[in-house]
């Protein structure tokens, strides 16, 4: 369960202060698929980054399975994130020195398990069986955003946040991320957060909020 | 564990994709650790062989000396220690005299040793052919002689030596005598003949300078020191010295000590440096690498751990590039024996340091790690939202850090640490510290300063000098730190040149008319004659001959020397050297171009002495420091055991960097005259065949008579200095080397932009020519720079070296210092220029297609 709490955040900007988020209150429940859409600048990737506890916000609370992230420190959240939290990003953020099933190892290394042959079995579940010793820059655009739903699967994570996962592929290859997203979270119960721009994507979502200046403009399932 | 295993797989797979670059860093820290690690490994070779020769040394475990014959109570107590059972000893006596080889023609002065039987009790010195000491030892009729002088008068084995009335066959060449340096018997090479000849030499009249020694061995040698201990006090009243090889031992290794943490502290510049090529590089790499450590962040890396991932990575690379450095410096170490022998009073063992290679990673590792620990602490404030979005907010806490400061305070006290260490003396080490951050400073200062000049470059300038100058200002081009690396070197290399040059010049002699040849210890009654033959040989005298009277205090203000404390007054320690040595004083009554007064008059005043009043004397006014006298001061000097009464009547400042008689005492005329005394005479003579035959003349008359050629001397003494000063450029070296590493990583560290910009270039148009016109334009401001930057505080290091350190005048020798400059940018174009082909050669579409 996350919960937001009457969630502001503003920004110094050009030393005055910018509201990005306004009085934003909203609750995730487990094993929930929910779509964010909303307007370029209306906050979405800032909402994002404060449910996953990347970011702390201004004023109000967010809470995640009852814990107030706010009575975390940087590395109490960052073990937060390490053991329940998966994400996937629009520009991939693969590690670029690292193979692709290093990358995917990563996190189950981060919590101190043995990547066994869980990593593996992803990237072959993502249809990359045969790339595990390449390097992001010798895959192409959609191979690389497989190897990072891959990597945000392989803790198997209570809540997976994605940013606009298909805002840089073509319609394709979109589809075919998005299907793999949903057969992920189908078969391991995780609640699925995702940003985008897509109707088709935010579409097929049981639940949409919709911001808009930064304030939520509208929540299909409150 | 597996977090171990992960941490160190994470900086292996992180820095595997920078290989090149992090061996080039490797590389700066490996020439560091090897100048440091040769440097120590050697001082204690030299050491460990001092030690295990130390009886070799001194030829015996205890030697008294004296510059006369031993007093008859001296002789008695030296009796009395070789009575003891068990006790053997030998006498040898050893003084400088002109040795003649009548076959060539040739005259050379040389230090004439006589030895008696036995001598030296332990050890026997090599000869050539083998097998000659005890001959020589044992009275045959022979010399042997330091084959420096074979060299020198060309002769071999078989020919005459004519010294002072002796003629004696030159039997073999001594390779080793106890306790000699080779590089020092240039000099005025040895000749070692059997005691029995000493009087036929007949030459030990007075003034002549003589050492009388005998050396004892002692049935246990543990004895010997506490020997000399206790035998000290009653022998230094009649002017024997004595010392165990214990002692010698020490003094010749506290040499070495100091010698070996003098070039130890060269070395560690050249470490420091690679530590400043690795602070900045990492600082370059951490900027790279912001968008892997925010993905890290964000999957649920803590701070701690991204930050120990970097820094793990570090400590691999110091640690490897420590044991490249190690190994390089062992094997400098063992090649170097042949190039230090000529130094070394000893045979040199070398044993490989194995202690030293660990001293060796163990300093690569801490110059790494504390060099990159303040650019690290950047990943510490990465915010994981980096991941998400770009800009993310610029981090205003940046310069608030506090582990920024307790970094630095971490990394100028370990430097201070690793200083002292090394200097073995917490002052010195501290003051080094102080010294090379205040160089570093100095350098950045300038850097900075021109760096910033160049951002306003004049837009007349054509195409590639505009853009190749603003290539300065690149982010991440790290032009600042490679200026100072660069410049660094360049700095210690032109100081060095400076320091020479100022000291050389203090040897030279002076301009015009000065002399070229000394007479000393010209005899009252051969004054005429010499002068005579001078005159004969048409050559000019310097001056007129300048008496000498051999002299050594009594008391000072009526207080006997030796009950005189050893501090002044002033709480300054008062050298003993002062009080006991003995002073070699003239007379006269004027003052010479060399000499300033500083206080009271001279001559004095009134011209005529009232009898029974002291006579007036001209003290130099270091020695009138040392002494604590003033004008009005009294004191009173032991002549040849007549006791004479002076007063201060002037302070004079003498320049003693001219090549002319100059004395610390100068008394007025009419009070020594009848005191025994010797004459000097200066000559100046045009060439070398004429300083020879004049030579030959005065020696085959007037054996006793040392002529000096003073330009030979200035010859040798360069050719000292030449052998030092190569030590230190040596290890300089290093310094500039790094420097040259440090470029070649910021170099490797800017490739990329540097190949996207090119292709960029390249489809707008650009020729490979104009790329390599704008690289060269870049790299010729570079090293313009560094060069700038050293050559500038070089020169301001000169002069407060000269100024304060050797007092002597300033002055700057443009061409060395101009072949520095273009080495240094002749390099920085080289290294820069290869890359820039190397990526200029790359076509455009394939780089921007693999983007
Ligand atoms: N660090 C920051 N400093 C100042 N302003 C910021 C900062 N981060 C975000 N903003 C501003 O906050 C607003 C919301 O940004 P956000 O990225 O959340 O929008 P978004 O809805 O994700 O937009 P898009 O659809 O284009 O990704 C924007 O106007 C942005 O300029
Ligand atoms: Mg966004």
């Amino acid at each position: 369960m996350i919960e937001a709490n009457g969630v502001t955040r503003t920004y110094l900007s050009g030393g005055r202060p910018l509201i990005v988020l306004e009085d934003i209150t909203l609750a995730i429940r487990p094993g929930e698929f929910v779509a964010i859409v909303g307007p370029s600048g209306s906050g979405k990737t800032t909402l994002l980054g404060l449910l996953a506890g990347l970011d702390l916000p201004t004023a109000g609370t967010i809470r995640v399975d009852g814990e107030d992230l706010r009575s975390l420190d940087e590395d109490g959240r960052a073990r937060l994130r390490r053991e329940r939290i998966g994400f996937v990003f629009q520009s991939f953020q693969l590690i670029p020195t690292l193979t692709a099933l290093e990358n995917v190892e990563v996190p189950l290394e981060l919590r101190g398990e043995s990547p066994d042959g869980r990593a593996r079995e992803l990237l072959a579940r993502v249809g990359l069986g045969a790339r595990l010793d390449h390097y992001p820059a010798q895959l192409s655009g959609g191979e690389q955003q497989r190897v990072a739903l891959a990597r945000a699967f392989s803790t198997r994570p209570r809540y997976l946040f994605a940013d606009e996962p298909t805002g840089s592929l073509d319609t394709a290859t979109g589809r075919e991320i998005e299907r793999l997203l949903e057969e992920l979270n189908g078969e391991a119960g995780t609640t699925l957060v995702l940003v985008t721009h897509e109707a088709a994507l935010a579409a097929r979502a049981p639940r949409t909020i919709r911001l808009s200046g930064g304030r939520l403009v509208e929540d299909t399932g409150a | 564990m597996s977090r171990f295993r992960f941490l160190f797989a994470m900086a292996w797979r992180e820095g595997r994709a920078a290989r090149t670059r992090l061996l080039v860093l490797a590389a700066g820290i490996a020439a560091g650790v090897a100048a440091l690690v040769a440097v120590n490994a050697l001082a204690k070779n030299v050491r460990d062989s001092v030690a295990a020769q130390s009886q070799a040394l001194l030829g015996a475990d205890l030697r008294f000396a004296s510059v006369r014959p031993f007093p008859d109570s001296a002789a008695r107590v030296v009796d009395s220690i070789l009575a003891l059972p068990g006790a053997a000893g030998a006498r040898v006596v050893t003084f400088g005299a002109m040795a003649l080889a009548p076959r060539t023609g040739g005259v050379r002065p040389v230090t004439v040793t006589a030895v008696e039987g036995g001598f030296p009790l332990y050890g026997t010195p090599a000869t050539v052919p083998a097998g000659l000491w005890p001959g020589v030892a044992l009275g045959r009729r022979g010399a042997l002689v330091d084959s420096a002088l074979l060299g020198g008068l060309e002769l071999s084995v078989g020919d005459t030596l004519a010294i002072g009335g002796l003629r004696v066959a030159i039997i073999g060449a001594v390779v080793r005598y106890p306790g000699d340096v080779s590089l020092a018997s240039g000099f005025s090479p040895r000749v070692v003949i059997p005691a029995a000849l000493l009087a036929e030499v007949d030459l030990l009249g007075f003034g002549s300078r003589a050492e009388y020694e005998t050396f004892v061995r002692l049935a246990d040698p543990t004895e010997a020191a506490p020997a000399a201990e206790r035998l000290r006090p009653a022998l230094r009243e009649l002017r024997v010295r004595v010392r165990s090889a214990a002692e010698q031992e020490e003094d010749t290794a506290d040499a070495f000590e100091r010698l070996g943490r003098f070039l130890g502290l060269v070395a560690l510049v050249a470490l420091l440096l690679g530590g400043l090529g690795t602070a900045s590089a990492v600082r370059v790499l951490i900027a790279q690498k912001l968008d892997t450590v925010a993905t890290l962040r964000c999957l649920g890396a803590g701070t701690g751990l991204v930050f120990a991932i970097y820094l793990l990575q570090a400590g691999l690379l110091g640690a490897l590039g420590g044991l490249a450095g190690g190994l390089i410096g062992i094997g400098l170490q063992l090649a170097v024996p042949r190039l230090v022998a000529a130094f070394v009073p000893v045979d040199l063992i070398v044993t490989p340091g194995w202690a030293a290679l660990a001293a060796g990673v163990v300093a690569g590792v801490w110059v790494a790690v504390a060099f990159a620990l303040l650019p690290l602490l950047a990943v510490r404030r990465v915010s994981p939202l980096a991941a998400l979005r770009r800009d993310v907010e610029p981090d205003r806490a940046r310069r608030r850090d506090p582990h920024r400061a307790v970094a630095f305070v971490g990394l100028a006290l370990s430097v201070a640490g690793v200083a002292w260490w090394q200097a073995g003396e917490w002052r010195i080490g501290l003051g080094y510290a102080g010294a090379v951050g205040a160089a570093l400073l100095g350098l950045w200062l300038v850097a900075a300063g021109l760096v910033r000049l160049v951002r306003r470059r004049p837009l007349a300038l054509p195409y590639p000098w505009r853009q190749g100058l603003a290539n300065l200002q690149r982010p991440g081009n790290q032009t600042v730190a490679v200026v100072m690396a660069l410049g660094f070197g360049a700095f210690l290399l032109a100081t060095l040149i400076l320091v020479q040059h100022n000291l050389l010049r203090r040897f030279t002699v002076g301009e015009g008319a000065r002399a070229n040849v000394v007479l000393f210890d010209i005899q009252p009654d051969q004054l005429d004659d010499i002068r005579r033959i001078l005159r004969e040989t048409a050559t000019p005298e310097v001056g007129a001959p300048v008496p000498i009277v051999p002299m050594r205090l009594r008391a000072i203000k009526g207080v006997a020397v030796r009950d005189l404390p050893d501090t002044l007054q002033t709480g300054e320690e008062r050298g003993g050297w002062a009080l006991r040595r003995e002073y070699r004083s003239t007379w006269r009554d004027t003052l010479v171009a060399t000499e300033q007064l500083l206080a009271g008059r001279w001559p004095p005043r009134p011209r005529e002495r009232p009898d029974g009043a002291p006579v007036r004397v001209a003290v130099e006014q270091e020695i009138a420091q040392e002494l604590d006298v003033d004008v009005g001061g009294r004191i009173t000097w032991d002549v040849q055991g007549v006791l004479v009464e002076t007063e201060v009547a002037a302070i004079r400042e003498v320049d003693w960097g001219r090549f002319e008689p100059n004395f610390f005492v100068v008394f007025e005329g009419g009070a020594l005259e009848r005191a025994p005394h010797t004459w000097v005479a200066l000559a100046d003579v045009a060439s070398p065949a004429d300083r020879g035959r004049l030579q030959r003349r005065l020696v085959e008359r007037h054996p006793n008579v040392a002529v000096i050629d003073v330009t030979q001397v200035v010859e040798r003494i360069q050719a000292i200095l030449d052998r030092v000063v190569f030590a230190v450029r040596f290890l300089a070296f290093f310094s500039l080397a790094t420097g040259i590493v440090v470029l070649a990583g910021a170099v490797a560290a800017s490739r990329m932009a540097r190949i996207r910009e090119t292709a960029l270039l390249r489809t707008l148009g650009a020729t490979r020519a104009q790329l390599l016109r704008v690289a060269t334009a870049e790299y010729l401001a570079l090293g313009g720079l560094a060069a700038l930057a050293g050559g500038g505080l070089a020169l301001v290091a000169g002069w407060l070296l000269a100024d304060r350190v050797f007092r002597t005048p300033y002055g700057v020798p443009p061409a060395p210092l101009l072949a520095l400059a273009a080495g240094v940018v002749g390099l920085t174009v080289l290294g820069g220029v290869l890359q820039a082909a190397a990526i200029a050669r790359r076509r455009p579409r394939e780089v921007l297609a693999g983007e």
